[in-house]
């Protein structure tokens, strides 16, 4: 069993039908990719396995628990990180107070966390004082992921996190990305970049309309025809 | 049960006008039927008001927290136009006034022209403080002349001595101008700006009204107006009238000596006289609200209309398709106020007297508000029913509050102080009442009693 | 006659009839304003029930002081009303929680524009408040200040300086300024530096995040609740000490205060402060009456006759409504960075 798993997950918005038996998994240390055309159902996979949407069926695990029952701020208790695709970090907070935020549940010191948060984006120390609305794009990106890592998790939720950036600030991001995952947490994200996405990832899914359609490392799936034509443009 | 409710849903419109209809009719026949009409006249107004209300705020969602301010304009167009010239008044300060007001307007224009062009800032302050102390000069002279004309009687200008029908068109009028104002200004910004800005200008309105004496006499109040129907002293005096009255109480004066049949008479005919009078604005009233719907679910189902509910569905989607909410805004802002402003000149008509201490500013819009919500915002015959329901409580509530209070003190012996107290005090308790109502209507049943089909709120 | 003597009667004048009135109503408007600021920013609507809760918390503080000096529980020379004000805030967070209880809570839940249902639901609470209140104290105006009225008097003041212009401090100005300060202070230093003020920042920035850092929602908008109790009652209580206790007179402060909320640019604290002294400055200097300060200032032949008032007082609330039109005409964000909440 997966460190996080998502197992025939059913769910819809209302009346209508989003996710059919969708299953996701990661493990601790490795990056997994979702991907798959708009609409498929790839956030709402998301806010299932953060508990903003109850799945009608099938479940979601945490290190062989089962934590289908609980509230989200009780799975980001348990462990889970969120950085959500847009508006992910406080703008007329600080850099420092945004990483504070983010350790807001915690009782412990946070101290020593956010020096970690530091050590792995240099930047951001140096910007420590500044509002999180002055920074860049790519930095601002750097903020939402300290911010989620705040809570010590195990596990790193992405939604699209680099919708709407240049080329090289995704590059940026990415390998942003894999020092999350070098840092020993599972990451789970969505993309719509599938390509770049693939291409770095441990793992990916490919989703068409809340189904799974196509499961198997990164290169496994670049290296697939039918994938290649469908989604990755030739 | 479900029968029941079935039939109510099918036949609600004409249910609850119904039960409404014999509400006040067991009124007329148990309290008077002068308060019977009075209540249904009062009610009609108020409905006029809210028909404007609800085609801002169940139209468009625009706040007027003003309502009071826009009313307060009709009642200035029925004294300015219906009340006779003063020419005393006239001839010692009007001419300063006139040049006054001339320079206050040419300052005004002067600033705008030269704060477009660019000119420098404080140059324009300049001219316009110089300008503005010139005006106020003029200004504050010329009213002391026109308010020592003969203050106890008249001590301001007058009106133009036009038909008093006049004055509902220009009441309407001076509210669409006031409301193009505002609405040109705030409109286009935050929601919360507009209820702000209409709760000033409002609260502005009222004050030039009870300061400047010159102007309607302020706090002295304007009395008898001139009046769209008869009076009742001529109708008491009418042959015909006292003969329709004879024949309508036959049976109950046949059984009179002749000199009792006199007197009796003359107490049914005084009734009478005030019934007749009530009646016909009633029919004044029933004419112009009539008008109002129609011409509104006129203007609904046209072109026009359709992009208005296009916009009121659907904000987002309308302005990506181009449509202008701001100026379509802009004009449901204005027609709204402007029908305020007439229910505002009808009011003042019908009361043939004008006091501005009688605006009570949130109080009265906060009831025409309820008026709406309760009724169903959206639906204009919602708001007409509401306006009944609203205005019938608000009249009764004081009375039965104390009834109740009375009953209570039969009750308890002891506390007499305590008892007057409540007493004196109680006709508070009808805004706690309202705002209750309000609160609840908003929290279980956001659709009010006749909801408009595909609207939230 | 010497002019430099002259001048200083001159500016003694000023400063007694205009900066220090000036001063302590800015600073009452201020404690208003923020009150708004703060549930504008947490929970997302103009409230306009303010004025009224400030005529609520007075009313409790009137009732409790006057019980207190039935009993004789005073200080001699200072005013009962702020000693009654610690158990009057209890009845005014009691208050205000079950209003939010019964009113608001159930809006936030469920996905509606916050800030149309907030303000006309702010309208009932409204006017269930003003109702309560004039239930209790009647409609008229009444004075509820004991104690000394002076720091220092005009007699005291001229005995000491020798000026033939005197300046008094009267004790509630006092008081209203110390307070203003103190409460200001204690404002910011709990949003910059306490684990709560923080949160309540960044649930106000951003309050699906807020949510994802497992901000409580509830206690957010409970301590907001409370932050409002203290600045509406002490608020109200410095005001009615200042000039009395009317209910319609709380429920026009609406305007100066929205006025100063909008001027200052909506949801910023600081902006709110800064809005509600402009306004309050504005409202008096314009007001005055320059006779005898010129008099003062200029030789006999300049002397004026009239009163030399830009305004008439009658008109003061129309000064924040200009105020407020002017900005609104030239920068609707206002003059500090207000935060702008989309509707939701």
């Amino acid at each position: 069993m997966a460190y996080l798993e998502g197992k025939n997950l059913v769910a819809s918005y209302g009346v209508v039908p989003i996710l059919h038996e969708c299953s996701v998994e990661v493990e601790k240390g490795e990056l997994a990719v979702i991907v798959g055309p708009n609409g498929a159902g790839k956030s709402t996979v998301m806010r299932v396995l953060l508990g903003m949407l109850e799945a009608t069926e099938g479940s979601v695990t945490l290190d062989g628990k089962d934590i289908s029952m609980l509230s989200t701020q009780d799975r980001i208790a348990q462990g889970l990180a969120f950085v959500p695709q847009t508006k992910n970090v406080f703008p007329s907070m600080t850099v420092e107070e945004n990483l504070q935020m983010g350790g807001f549940i915690r009782e412990d010191d946070i101290s020593k966390t956010i020096e970690e948060v530091y050590e792995l984006f240099p930047i951001l120390y140096e910007k420590r004082k500044q509002l999180a609305e002055e920074l860049s794009g790519g930095q601002r990106q750097q903020v939402a992921f300290g911010r989620a890592m705040m809570t010590r998790p195990s596990v790193m939720l992405l939604d699209e996190p680099t919708a709407g950036v240049s080329p090289i600030v995704m590059d940026e991001i990415f390998s942003n990305i894999l020092d999350v995952r070098n840092a020993g947490m599972a990451v789970l994200m969505v993309e719509q970049n599938a390509q770049q996405a693939l291409n770095i990832a441990d793992k990916g899914f490919v989703l068409v309309s809340g189904r799974n359609e196509h499961t198997g490392t990164g290169k496994e799936l670049i290296e697939d025809r039918e994938v290649r034509k469908k989604f990755l443009g030739g | 049960m479900n029968n029941i409710k079935a039939i109510w849903e099918a036949n609600k419109v004409i249910a609850s006008f119904t039960i409404m209809g014999l509400i006040l009719l067991f009124v007329g026949m148990n309290q008077s039927w002068a308060l019977a009409l009075g209540i249904f006249n009062m009610s009609l107004i108020s409905a006029i008001m809210a028909l404007g209300v609800n085609i801002q705020w169940g139209y468009a969602g625009l706040f007027n927290v003003g309502i009071m301010g826009f009313a307060a304009l009709g009642g200035v167009s029925v004294v300015l136009i219906a009340q006779q010239p003063v020419t005393e008044a006239i001839d010692a300060g009007g001419m300063k006034m006139f040049l006054s007001l001339i320079i206050g307007a040419v300052t005004v224009i002067t600033g705008v022209l030269l704060n477009r062009r660019g000119v420098n800032k404080w140059l324009t302050a300049v001219v316009v403080v110089i300008g503005y102390l010139i005006t106020r000069y003029y200004f504050s002279e010329a009213a002391d002349l026109i308010e020592k004309v003969d203050p106890a009687i008249t001590g301001y200008l007058g009106g133009f001595g036009l038909p008093i029908a006049f004055s509902w068109i220009v009441g309407g009028l001076a509210a669409a101008g006031a409301a193009w104002w505002i609405g040109k200004i705030t409109l286009g910004l935050r929601t919360d700006y507009l209820a702000i800005a209409t709760l000033g200008i409002s609260e502005i309105i009222l004050y030039v009204i009870k300061n400047e004496d010159w102007f309607v006499r302020g706090l002295k109040n304007v009395y008898g107006l001139p009046r769209p129907v008869p009076y009742e002293v001529d109708m008491q005096q009418s042959e015909w009238f006292q003969n329709i009255i004879a024949w309508l109480h036959k049976s109950e004066l046949q059984l009179l000596t002749q000199s009792e049949q006199i007197d009796q008479l003359g107490i049914y005919v005084r009734e009478a006289a005030v019934v007749f009078v009530k009646l016909c604005y009633s029919s004044l009233f029933i004419a112009i609200l009539g008008a109002f719907i129609i011409l509104s679910n006129l203007a609904l189902n046209s072109p026009w209309g359709r992009k208005v509910r296009a916009i009121r569905d659907n904000e987002v989607a309308a302005s990506a398709m181009g449509k202008n909410i701001k100026r379509q805004h802009l004009q449901i802002f204005v027609i709204g106020s402007a029908i305020v402003g007439v229910a505002g000149a009808l009011l003042v008509t019908y009361d043939g007297i004008f006091i501005p201490t009688a605006y009570q500013p949130l109080r009265f819009t906060f009831l025409i508000w309820v008026m709406v919500i309760l009724g169903g915002s959206g639906n204009n015959l919602g708001s007409v029913l509401g306006a009944f329901i609203i205005w019938f409580i608000w009249i009764q509530a004081g009375p039965m509050g104390l009834w109740v209070v009375e009953m209570l003190g039969n009750n308890i012996q002891e506390g007499g102080v305590f008892l007057e107290f409540i007493e004196d005090r109680v006709h508070y308790l009808r805004l706690v009442f309202m705002g209750t109502i309000l609160l609840l209507i908003m929290r279980f049943s956001p659709g009010g009693i006749l909801p408009e089909k595909n609207k939230e709120l | 006659m010497s002019d430099s003597i002259d001048i200083i009667n001159a500016f003694a004048l000023l400063t007694n009839f205009v900066i220090l009135p000036a001063l302590s109503y800015g600073s009452q408007l201020a404690l208003g304003a923020l009150a708004v600021t703060l549930v504008y920013s947490i929970l997302r609507f103009s409230n306009f029930a303010q004025g009224d809760s400030m005529a609520f918390g007075t009313m409790l503080v009137i009732l409790i002081s006057g019980y207190m000096i039935s009993k004789g529980w005073t200080i001699t020379g200072f005013p009962t009303a702020i000693l009654a004000i610690p158990l009057a805030l209890v009845g005014m967070s009691i208050y205000l929680l079950l209003m939010d209880r019964l009113v608001y809570r159930h809006y936030r839940g469920i996905k509606i524009k916050q800030s149309i249902v907030g303000i006309t639901a702010s309208i009932g609470v409204m006017f269930i408040t003003g109702g309560i209140v004039r239930f209790f104290l009647g409609a008229s105006a009444q004075r509820f200040g004991d104690g000394e009225r002076f720091i220092f008097s005009v007699r005291e003041f001229k005995a000491f300086t020798g000026l033939q212009q005197g300046i008094a401090l009267k004790t509630s100005q006092f008081l209203t300024i110390t307070l203003a300060i103190l409460l200001v202070a204690f404002l910011f230093y709990f949003l910059q530096k306490t684990k709560t003020g923080k949160a309540m920042r960044a649930y106000s920035d951003n309050k699906e995040l807020a949510l994802l850092s497992g901000i409580d929602p509830d206690k957010v908008v409970r301590i907001t609740w409370l932050l409002v109790a203290l600045f509406t009652t002490i608020a109200g209580t410095l005001y009615g000490l200042d000039k009395g206790f009317a209910p319609q007179q709380y429920h026009l402060l609406l305007l100066p205060i929205f006025a100063s909320v909008i001027v200052g640019g909506i949801g910023s604290p600081i902006g709110a402060i800064a809005g509600a002294f402009l306004v309050a400055f504005s409202e008096i200097f314009l007001t005055y009456a320059y006779k005898k300060f010129l008099i003062y200032l200029l030789p006999l032949s300049m002397h004026p006759n009239s009163l030399v008032q830009l305004i008439g007082t009658e008109y003061k609330y129309a000064i924040s409504f200009v105020i407020l039109i002017i900005v609104l005409l030239i920068k609707p964000t206002g003059l500090f960075k207000g935060k702008v909440i989309v509707d939701e």
